[in-house]
């Protein structure tokens, strides 16, 4: 997804002058086609991400569109008062870009994790997230997206690799996108954990319970419209995030049920438990909080057995 | 439209002082005594240094009031200079009013919200950027606390702007000693500011910030160093009013009826 988005972002910077590529630093590996592309549009302003912020809300005032690139956590919650006050507060075209959304920085351990970014920065409502589910969609949301007239968060992977079935790259602001339909259950599913969900939904079909999954790629707008109708079709929803449980897409659907008034039951799966000083990698971190396949699977039919569905 | 020498003229230390008692007592709020440290600065910024004619052109030099505490003054300024009515300046603090205690980019000739310390030279440091990037000549002008030297992401925009040579961002430091809670001596000392500066490579002078045309001539003779400028203003806290002159209390306080008249009475004479 991080290639997608280097390569992406290079094709709009060769096009369009305004669009700088800011980095606390970090990148290695990563960023190299859009500096060596576009030297003049590149700028390592060392680590120091509230300056970042800072910059860019200087340059995105005097008319450029500045993408700020560094690992989640540095990049949304070090500077956060920056980004409200700075891009947020003047409403300019800012684009934070935090890589290693969830556990992907597994080993890194947890000052490197990207399971708080979207809870904390979802109540700002003058604040786009995008927060793509795999390497197709992160290309169709970036070009969708990088010239909007207000601040984005970009909460990405690392991983190319990751493929959501049935989602076909399909990206659209405020929209919820079904690739799956079932009559059961609904999950509701953010960032790159749809693919364990389709898994999920595809073991539970072979023991006869069909589930809708919708994907949830971006917040502010959110798409209220989209989980109340699934709410309105489905008895059980089932919300499945690499993110401390309150704040971001468990909550946005909780509001959203509890707004429209359905009596619809609703199971929160994410990280319910504060760091352990536990090590280990992505995987390791997806079974450590029931966030893999088999503990989604194992979750819901729980569920069925104890309420028919 | 040129802004007439006459109009130039006009912004002064004294009328910027006499602005700042008249509506803080008028609203009953305070940071009368850091409104008051910068009114010199802001006279030479606006009464000449300043490359601006409207608010409107897009090259016109930019101003960040980076201690946004003090923004009476400014707006004193702005409306000295004729860009802002002495009607609007009646609604500081008042409901709907483009005019709160802190600066708001709503408001034309204001370009950045500031209010929290720390975060205006960074965003000064990046319109520099911008300017440079865009081939204007525009200039920007940050005006700092020292209180705000106590912040990292201030030395953190020093940093950068050495790095970048950007010697268009020119920074006064208003050096009047205090902050909410005390003497900056007491809180974090800054000792020797200006070669603090100079070793974290700006072109760093040492000024008075009572004095209009010391300021001036300092800004003219940095314009050819490469590097950013940094102006340290000593000035005193409260200046004008006596018995506000380093009081700690001026920096939140509101004056009473009496105290108003005698600080009228003793800026006027100034």
């Amino acid at each position: 997804m991080r290639a997608t988005f280097a390569k992406t972002l290079t094709e709009i910077a060769c096009d369009d002058a305004r669009v700088l590529l800011l980095t606390a630093d970090l990148g290695y590996m990563a960023l190299e086609p859009f500096a060596e592309a576009v030297p003049d549009q590149f700028i390592n302003v060392g680590v120091a991400e509230q300056n970042m912020v800072g910059i860019a809300t200087g340059l995105a005032d005097g008319g450029f569109i500045p993408f700020l690139y560094s690992i989640a956590p540095f990049a949304s919650l070090r500077p956060y008062e920056f980004i409200r006050n700075g891009p947020i507060l003047h409403r300019l075209p800012v684009r934070i870009v935090g890589v290693g959304a969830g556990f992907e920085y597994g080993t890194a351990g947890p000052t490197h994790h990207g399971i708080d970014d979207a809870a904390a920065l979802r109540p700002q409502p003058g604040l786009t997230i995008v927060t793509p589910a795999d390497a197709n969609q992160m290309r169709t949301a970036l070009l969708a997206t990088w010239d909007l007239d207000r601040p984005i968060y970009y909460r990405i992977g690392k991983e190319e690799k990751v493929f959501v079935p049935g989602l076909d790259g399909r990206f659209r602001l405020g929209r919820a996108e079904i690739v799956r339909e079932g009559d059961d259950l609904a999950f509701v599913v953010m960032g790159a954990l749809a693919p364990e969900v389709c898994a999920a939904a595809e073991t539970l079909a072979g023991q006869g319970i069909s589930a809708t999954v919708a994907v949830v790629s971006a917040f502010n707008p959110s798409p209220i419209d989209d989980l109340a109708r699934l709410a309105q079709a489905h008895r059980l929803l089932v919300s499945v995030e690499a993110q401390y449980i309150d704040g971001a897409l468990g909550s946005l659907v909780a509001e959203t049920i509890a707004e429209a008034g359905t009596a619809t039951k609703l199971v929160r799966i994410g990280v319910r438990r504060p760091p352990q000083g536990r090590s280990g990698s992505q995987r390791f971190y997806h079974a450590l909080h029931d966030l893999n396949q088999a503990a989604i699977v194992e979750r819901v039919l729980s569920l069925v057995a104890r309420e028919p569905v | 439209m040129t802004t007439s020498s006459e109009t130039l003229r006009s912004v002064t230390g004294r009328r910027i002082r006499e602005h700042v008692l008249r509506e803080s007592r008028r609203a009953n709020v305070g940071h009368i005594g850091s409104s008051l440290s910068i009114a010199d600065i802001l006279a030479a910024l606006y009464g000449g240094i300043l490359r601006i004619e409207s608010p409107a052109d897009p090259n016109r030099d930019r101003f960040v009031l980076s201690k946004g505490h003090a923004a009476l003054a400014l707006y004193a300024a702005l409306s000295l200079r004729g860009w802002l009515d002495e009607g609007a300046l009646a609604t500081y603090c008042g409901d709907e009013s483009l005019l709160g205690v802190h600066p708001e980019s709503e408001l034309p000739g204001v370009d950045f919200c500031t209010g929290s310390l720390g975060q205006g030279l960074p965003m000064a440091t990046g319109a520099a950027l911008a300017a440079r990037k865009s081939g204007s000549r525009r200039r920007v002008f940050a005006l700092i606390s020292d209180a705000e030297l106590n912040e990292g992401s201030t030395w953190e925009a020093v940093m950068f702007a050495a790095q970048h040579r950007l010697s268009n961002l020119y920074v006064f430091v208003d050096l009047n000693g205090q902050q909410a809670l005390g003497h900056t001596r007491d809180v974090i000392a800054i000792e020797n500011p200006v070669e603090r500066f100079a070793a974290f490579g700006c072109d760093a002078t040492e000024v008075d910030g009572h004095d209009v045309a010391a300021m001036t001539a300092a800004v003219a003779s940095a314009e050819a160093d490469p590097r950013p400028h940094v102006f340290v203003a000593r000035t005193v806290f409260g200046r004008g009013v006596s018995y506000m002159n380093g009081q700690i209390k001026w920096h939140y306080w509101p004056m009473s009826d009496e105290e108003f008249a005698q600080a009228m009475r003793e800026v006027s004479e100034t």
